[in-house]
């Protein structure tokens, strides 16, 4: 059984950073450009790491799936990002936001990590700022910062609602910078389908050409997957379509392990469920629950009515109304985090309160259009009213929204260590596809950050402390076995889907599986049920080997062929996610065992038994994983039942 | 509703491609645009027949991947939306849509409505960003910026780079791409420091790759699905030419 070595640095808690800086080894200049490094993805953790590698000289091959770096889907993120600048003098500190995150991730995150994250999240701002990003500006011409579910403070900084747009089009622009100096060689529509590992040590990827259909073989000293998270495997999610979990799976099933993989974010602020033949749920930003108000009707004949469409949300007196968070939660009211919003939603709609479809409360602006005008609410959120008319056709200035939870970020991933290393040397993980700073729960705001930390600000210092070991390993030729082999298995792998020539399209299994996952191992999940999708998912999966249709062949553009890689992949992970929601006997932040609740409806931690992380072991196929605890110690934060009441 | 689609085939950038003609029946009117499209696809595949192959990966206006040219506009019919925000009740029952790739030099087509839009990326590369490095930069509130400075570099910043502009220009031109990305840095302190040889160096680069010249006829702001204000191009050819004038070399 491997130990698990979070190699936290010695000192106290403010110092660690510092301290593992100035005892880190890093790699001369000159050495540097010997040094190959591979980035896997092109988002905010991928794209300001190659752009930062680049910069200090390393010889870095940079890889995305879409035709060009920019489009990553960091892109969608829109409310803001979080730092310490405390700019309002309301009371901000590192330690607060520190603070915030350990208790809104459940405490179920690792203290040092998240202490250097709200360490460094200052001079992401510094940082962008000076890329030219345009945040949002008072009339001092300073900066200005709204407020985020799960803080008493105002720390978010935001570009409209389009702030992913414009930090990861910051990265863009310093990758860019690189790609023309040469230090950056960027491929664009490739895809990885497997990791190279020579005498233990990552070394290498095998990619797909998605445009020619070949299969390339890339060297690197060492290897970092920053492909984002894994929602897809729900097929319903506010992710982009082409986001899958395919990188992280293949680092799995070579020896990485994978930490919290049940751990996923439901965002409450989404545009419910219209249609069968809907291919994704579009995220309202969270930024909208600062000046909107969540309510149902008190009375479920008037919610019965307006599901009938014999009542309009405006004909409901204000006293018929149920603002549901600020009775539940007067403190924090429509500004508590995402698991505690999008559970009330639940609780509201399963009890036969809910709007529209029945799935769906309202996000109302007519008390804060009265207070403050059209025109701000205009000013802060047009191009999110815009979005909203034009996918609902409903005027969300004079009706109140309709929205829902729905699958949006993942929590879980690869285990990290504190230099952000997996399992396997050499093999680095970054932003939404490690699992390190979240916890159970992650607050608004913070996966901007956390990309952009491990990009800018962690890995430039991390690998090189590993890749100072290397310095004497000159470049290895990908004519090696462990190349040829990975390359073969690859090749084996897509003929023996295009060979089965079955019945059914890839879509038809993803739906399939994504409507398993929702239903046992979504919002509200019990033993019970989550044993039953481990099974139904192995059926689903031996029935997709046997009956998959894959029209086309390897050559040239073949867009069925790899969706069928990824929904194969997705069919592996949901199995592994429910395991490890299963073995969790205890509910805590996005993981709610409805076993495991308080009398009033709260999830009930069990931190003598589960204060750990689950880093889950791949032992072959159909067999079952092996999981390893890594004990979590909270030396600086005192554990308690969290309360936004 | 029920449709007749006439979409672009085309099997790689060498082949020479055709329109084919298809149906699909019973679409909601609240299906999304590239949704109608899935549809068709399952049921070619059905079929045992290839689906056809389009760009997208958002689906709600962000990324710029999807790149439709339908009924003759780029993104189709609806003013500032892309493609996957286009829902089909924006189209008559019983129509026929025709549906192309992206019609540029500059932008080859890879397979059916797929195109290369690497000439932007380069164009980027030219110099369409900030020269910082990681690290080392002054705090972020140490130079005051005006809000409608701001604000206005805003409003270029939000180009989704889709090629929109160029797909609907007679000429080509990728001027209102180049000079949002122009203006967004220009009209910021930061960016001013390199504002000369920044566009110099993207201008030439967008003239080497083949893309045309404006001759005014604002077509790029009407069909761009982020609002992208042509004053924006006004502004690019004051600096250009101030570059020029100006001792500053690229």
């Amino acid at each position: 059984m491997t130990r698990l070595d979070s190699k936290i640095p010695e000192g106290p808690l403010a110092q660690k950073w510092s301290n593992y800086k100035s005892k880190q080894n890093l790699v001369n200049p000159a050495n540097k450009r010997k040094i190959d490094i591979i980035v896997v993805g092109t988002g905010l953790a991928g794209g300001a790491a190659a752009a930062s590698l680049g910069e200090l000289g390393f010889n870095v091959k940079n890889f995305c799936i879409q035709d060009s770096p920019r489009r990553a889907h960091s892109i969608a993120a829109q409310g803001g990002i979080n730092a310490t600048k405390n700019y309002p003098n309301d009371g901000d500190t590192v330690y607060r936001l520190f603070y915030d995150t350990i208790k809104g991730g459940d405490y179920r995150a690792r203290e040092a990590n998240v202490y250097r994250l709200a360490e460094v999240s200052s001079n992401i701002i510094d940082q962008c700022v000076a890329q030219g990003v345009p945040f949002a500006r008072e009339y001092s011409g300073l900066l200005d910062n709204r407020s985020f579910g799960g803080a008493l403070v105002s720390r978010t900084f935001y570009a409209r609602g389009q702030t992913g747009q414009q930090l990861l089009l910051g990265a863009y622009g310093a990758l860019s910078k690189e790609i023309k100096k040469g230090t950056v060689k960027m491929y664009t529509r490739s895809e990885m389908l497997d990791l190279v590992i020579i005498d233990g040590k990552a070394r290498g990827i095998i990619t797909r050409n998605v445009v020619t259909g070949e299969l390339e073989r890339h060297f690197a000293h060492a290897v970092v997957i920053a492909t984002g998270g894994y929602g897809n495997v729900f097929f319903l999610s506010t992710l982009a379509m082409n986001s899958n979990g395919t990188a992280a799976w293949t680092a799995y099933k070579k020896g990485a392990f994978f930490a919290n993989p049940s751990m996923v974010q439901i965002h409450p602020t989404c545009i419910p469920v219209h249609g069968d033949y809907q291919s994704k749920l579009t995220l309202m930003s969270e930024s909208l629950r600062n000046d909107g108000r969540i309510w149902v009707p008190k009375n479920k004949e008037d919610a019965e009515k307006i599901r009938k469409g014999e009542l309009k949300p405006n004909d409901i007196a204000e006293e018929n109304r149920d603002y549901y968070l600020e009775r539940r939660y007067p403190a924090f009211g429509n500004l508590v985090p995402r698991d505690v919003a999008s559970r009330a939603a639940k609780e509201r709609c399963d009890a036969g309160y809910g709007v529209g479809s029945g799935l769906a409360v309202y996000l109302d602006f007519k008390e804060s259009i009265g207070r403050l005008g059209k025109d701000v609410i205009e000013a802060r959120y047009g191009n999110l009213f815009q979005m909203y008319e034009k996918i609902v056709d409903d005027n969300p200035y004079e009706t109140p929204m309709m929205i829902y939870p729905a699958i949006h970020y993942n929590m879980g991933g690869i285990w990290v260590d504190y230099e952000l290393q997996t399992t396997i040397p050499n093999l680095f993980a970054a932003g939404e596809a490690n699992f390190s700073d979240h916890g159970a729960n992650r607050l608004g705001a913070s996966a901007l950050m956390q990309g952009l930390s491990d990009g800018y600000f962690v890995l430039p210092y991390t690998l090189q402390n590993c890749l100072s070991e290397e310095i004497r390993v000159p470049r290895m030729s990908n004519d090696l076995p462990e190349f040829v082999e990975a390359e073969n298995n690859v090749r084996e792998r897509l003929e023996g889907l295009l060979s089965i020539k079955g019945t059914k399209t890839v879509d038809h299994f993803h739906k399939r599986l994504g409507k398993i996952m929702w239903e046992h191992v979504g919002m509200g999940r019990n033993e019970e049920g989550l044993k039953k999708a481990i099974e139904q998912i192995k059926e689903l999966r031996q029935e997709f080997h046997k009956d998959v249709r894959i029209p086309g062949d390897m050559t040239g553009v073949n867009t069925e062929l790899e969706k069928a890689v990824r929904v194969s992949d997705f069919l592996e992970l949901g199995e592994l996610m429910a395991r490890d929601a299963l073995n969790r006997n205890e509910s805590c932040g996005g993981h709610f065992r409805e076993e495991y609740r308080t009398e009033e409806g709260e999830a009930m931690r069990n931190d003598d038994e589960y204060k750990y992380v689950a880093a889950w072991e791949f032992s072959g196929d159909d067999k079952e994983p092996v999981m390893h605890k890594e004990p979590l110690v909270f030396e600086n934060i005192e554990v308690k039942q969290r309360d936004y009441k | 509703m029920d449709f007749t689609l006439k979409i672009w085939k085309q099997a790689n950038s060498k082949a020479k491609g055709k329109f084919e003609t298809f149906k699909v029946k019973d679409i909601s009117a609240d299906c999304s645009f590239l949704e109608m499209l899935d549809i068709l696809n399952e049921d070619l595949i059905d079929k045992v027949q290839l689906p056809i192959n389009f760009d997208h990966d958002c689906r709600e206006g962000i990324c710029g991947m999807c790149s439709l040219y339908i009924n003759g506009r780029p993104h189709g019919p609806d003013q500032g939306i892309t493609v996957c925000q286009m829902h089909m009740r924006n189209f008559k029952n019983g129509s026929k849509i025709v549906i192309e790739p992206w019609r540029s030099k500059a932008f080859p087509v890879i397979k059916d409505l797929m195109v290369d839009r690497s000439a932007f990326d380069e164009i980027i590369q030219a110099g369409g960003y900030v020269s910082v490095t990681t690290g080392g930069v002054p705090d972020a509130n140490s130079i005051p910026i005006r809000k409608e400075l701001a604000d206005l570099s805003m409003d270029a910043a939000a180009c989704i780079g889709c090629g929109a502009c160029v797909a609907t220009c007679k000429n080509a031109s990728a001027m209102l791409f180049v000079s949002a990305k122009v203006s967004q840095f220009a009209l910021l302190p930061q960016g001013k420091v390199e504002a000369k040889r920044r566009v110099q160096a993207m201008v030439a680069k967008m003239d080497e790759l083949g893309f045309g010249n404006c001759t005014n006829t604002y077509a790029c702001e009407a069909e761009c699905p982020k609002n992208i204000s042509v004053s924006n191009i006004a502004r690019m050819n004051r600096e250009f030419l101030g570059a020029k004038l100006g001792a500053q070399k690229a």
